[in-house]
């Protein structure tokens, strides 16, 4: 069984106003299968998080591992951490000028399969993964997320979960700038992936309505760069009618 | 009339991503140029807004006669910003104006032959404006002679790749006739130490794509320009595509001339270390209702890359209707390059119905580099991927699929860094 094990992580980043830190001592365990929400207010280090493990070169890990099957995530390069089975769902996707989704779909999958796809299964793949996110078959001609909708973003970054497949996937806040609609689409997207690859999540949210989609196994209350409690899906419940303002305020170990 | 001038330097470093931006149409309001600020961070950057420059861009001093232009000293408006001590000869030593080797592949209607240089045509599309121009024309024996006639499509490619290193003086016309319609690829490579002139003249309702390709070899120097005279509800499309070569200096002069005449001038070019590739673009709107778009795109890698884009627009005071809009966008690679942009528009009408301009220079992004990463691709793949895609947005509108598919692989080739 594949795990992913976030242990003591520390992490800063460099400011204008000196080193800012901003993990201060994240625990988690993800096993394959599972889904993990992590819900926190604005700022206090979920995206951090999220690109720390994807290995985003601002974020500089002070102390503290990151494992995956036992194997240093933290020794590899961003593209390595792809090819191992890590993928993030970026909050923010970034525009590729020039670059065709279709390419940029077909470039990614040698990358993680490390060869071409057989052409055919491809093209179909892209096909049904495309329409089962209601997506315009036009799409895979646009470039990748120029002129797109917050909403396009999102479907096309799991649209690239569902094709590569990887075995564990942070999604950054996925749910937020959706309309109801895209998101049960998305949803249905994250729960079809979890289904076919026996997936695991970390779902990092703001809002606890993304959860009456997709059912997390464990939830746990980020506050101020670490993990402040942990439960079951009844925490999210209690989120939702309380929201965050028993934490705010609360000391934070260094 | 509206007179505006904008120049950037950007000198690359290893700071973050930034872009300067200078955009925005000269129909009256227009927003404040950049101050400086938001450009790249720790850069060398200059702006320049001058309200009223010294002189419109079609008053400049011409002639044939190399003699009649002072000696250059390399502070001149139109050789500041160009090395003149590593063009030696070609401004004004001895050429040897002779005959060349080329190999022509052509199809339909055209023929390609040499012409006196007493012909009649030569001189009527443009007269030389510096002295490299002027040193290539009074030293040229016979023109190259480029004719395209019928209304078929027609496709004409001529192969320069033995010029040897002698420095050389050439002088070409491309003569279309009235509602032909055609491609031209001058192709260019091997050594060469040359100044040209080419002069191409588009007959009424013409169609006609022309295209210079640079692709010489690593220590060639090149100073060309080219002089084309649009008529009456022609179109032209010139591309330059510079890649190879020491020294390359490809300055195009399109003059709108009949009403309702369209010129995309279009530019590609990749400098690499120690390269220097230059375009000083004159799209001049002289009839009414003419459209003219100019869209160069470069990008610099290696120390000691520099290149320089100048983009004179001048829309004159008979060019009622006119639609004009021109850009330039560099993208650096790494440290130690250099991109000059410089667009200036002129509008001597009221009565336009559109203008603008914009220039920008911009730091390969690192964020889209750990998007692709992010995503399993390799740094080099995705660094590939995303030059490529920067220079697509004017490779695709060639529409010339072979030449397309040649330009994508030499600019794959150029980010490997493949001797050419
Ligand atoms: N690259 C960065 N440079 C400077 N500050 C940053 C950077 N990334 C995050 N921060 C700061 O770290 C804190 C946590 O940010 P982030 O991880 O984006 O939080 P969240 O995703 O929970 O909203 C914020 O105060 C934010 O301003
Ligand atoms: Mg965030």
């Amino acid at each position: 069984m594949s795990t992913l094990t976030i242990a003591d992580l520390h992490v800063s980043v460099e400011t204008d106003q000196g080193t800012k830190q901003i993990l201060r001592g994240v625990d988690l365990r993800i096993n394959e299968g599972e889904t993990h929400a992590v819900m926190g207010p604005n700022g206090s280090g979920k995206s951090t998080l999220a690109y720390t493990i994807a290995g985003h070169p601002k974020y500089h890990v002070e102390s503290g591992a990151i494992l995956l099957d036992g194997e240093d995530v933290l020794a590899m390069t961003v593209d390595q951490r792809a090819r191992a089975g890590l993928f993030l769902a970026m909050q923010y996707p970034v525009e590729i000028p020039g670059v065709t989704v279709s390419n940029f779909l077909r470039t990614a999958k040698t990358a993680i399969d490390g060869e071409a796809p057989a052409i055919r299964g491809w093209v179909k793949d892209v096909r049904e993964s495309m329409a089962a996110l209601r997506m315009d078959p036009g799409f895979a001609e646009r470039n990748v997320n120029e002129g797109f909708s917050g909403g396009e973003k999102k479907r096309n970054e799991i649209l690239q979960l569902e094709l590569l497949k990887p075995r564990f996937a942070v999604l950054d806040e996925t749910d937020s700038g959706l309309d109801v609609d895209a998101l049960k689409i998305v949803s249905e997207g994250v729960n079809r992936a979890k289904a076919n690859t026996g997936l695991g999540v970390l779902l990092i949210t703001h809002y606890t309505r993304i959860l009456r989609y997709i059912t997390p196994d464990f939830v746990h209350v980020f506050v101020a760069g670490r993990v402040a409690e942990e439960g079951g899906p009844e925490l999210a419940d209690r989120l939702e009618d309380e929201g965050y303002d028993r934490y705010v305020g609360e000391p934070v170990a260094s | 009339m509206t007179n505006e001038t904008t120049a950037t330097t950007t000198t690359g470093r290893s700071t973050p991503a930034g872009e300067t931006n200078v955009g925005g149409s000269a129909t009256g309001t227009r927003p404040a140029g950049p101050t400086g600020r938001g450009l790249i961070a720790d850069a060398t950057s200059r702006h320049e807004r001058s309200a009223v420059p010294v002189q419109t861009r079609n008053e400049r001093f011409s002639s044939t006669d190399v003699t009649a232009f002072p000696p250059v000293t390399g502070r001149e408006a139109g050789w500041k910003l160009t090395p003149v001590d590593r063009l030696g000869a070609l401004i004004d030593g001895e050429l040897d104006g002779g005959r060349y080797p080329i190999t022509v592949q052509g199809d339909g209607a055209s023929t390609v032959g040499w012409s006196d240089r007493t012909d009649a045509r030569i001189g009527t599309a443009g007269i030389p404006e510096d002295r490299a121009s002027a040193n290539a024309w009074s030293h040229f024996a016979e023109a190259l002679d480029i004719r395209i006639a019928g209304e078929e499509p027609v496709h004409v490619t001529v192969r320069r790749d033995r010029l040897g290193s002698t420095p050389r003086a050439a002088h070409t016309i491309i003569d279309v006739a009235p509602f032909a319609r055609a491609v031209v690829v001058l192709d260019n490579a091997g050594e060469a130490v040359l100044a040209e002139n080419v002069e191409i003249l588009v007959g009424d309702s013409a169609e006609v794509t022309v295209v210079t390709l640079q692709d010489w070899a690593d220590d060639a120097r090149h100073v060309a320009n080219h002089f084309a005279r649009v008529g009456r509800d022609a179109r032209l499309k010139h591309v330059v595509v510079s890649l190879g070569g020491l020294v390359v200096r490809v300055n195009p002069a399109v003059t709108l001339a009949g009403s309702g005449a369209e010129g995309e001038l279009l530019g590609v070019y990749f400098a690499d270390a120690g390269q220097h590739l230059e375009s000083q673009v004159f799209l001049f709107h002289q009839a009414d209702h003419t459209k003219g778009r100019v869209e160069y795109r470069g990008a610099l890698q290696g120390a000691g890359a520099h290149t320089v884009w100048v983009g004179d627009v001048l829309i004159g005071p008979d060019a009622t209707g006119t639609d004009s809009y021109e850009q330039n966008r560099n993208l650096v690679l790494t440290d130690g390059t250099r991109a000059d942009s410089v667009p200036n528009l002129e509008i001597e009408t009221g009565d336009i119905a559109g203008a603008g301009h914009a220039s920008a220079t911009g730091r390969f992004d690192d964020e889209q580099l750990f998007y692709l990463q992010a995503r399993g691709i390799t740094e080099e793949v995705a660094r590939r991927l995303v030059v490529r895609g920067f220079l697509a947005a004017v490779v695709q509108k060639i529409g010339v699929p072979e030449l397309e598919t040649r330009l994508h692989d030499a600019i794959e080739a150029e980010l490997a860094g493949e001797p050419r």
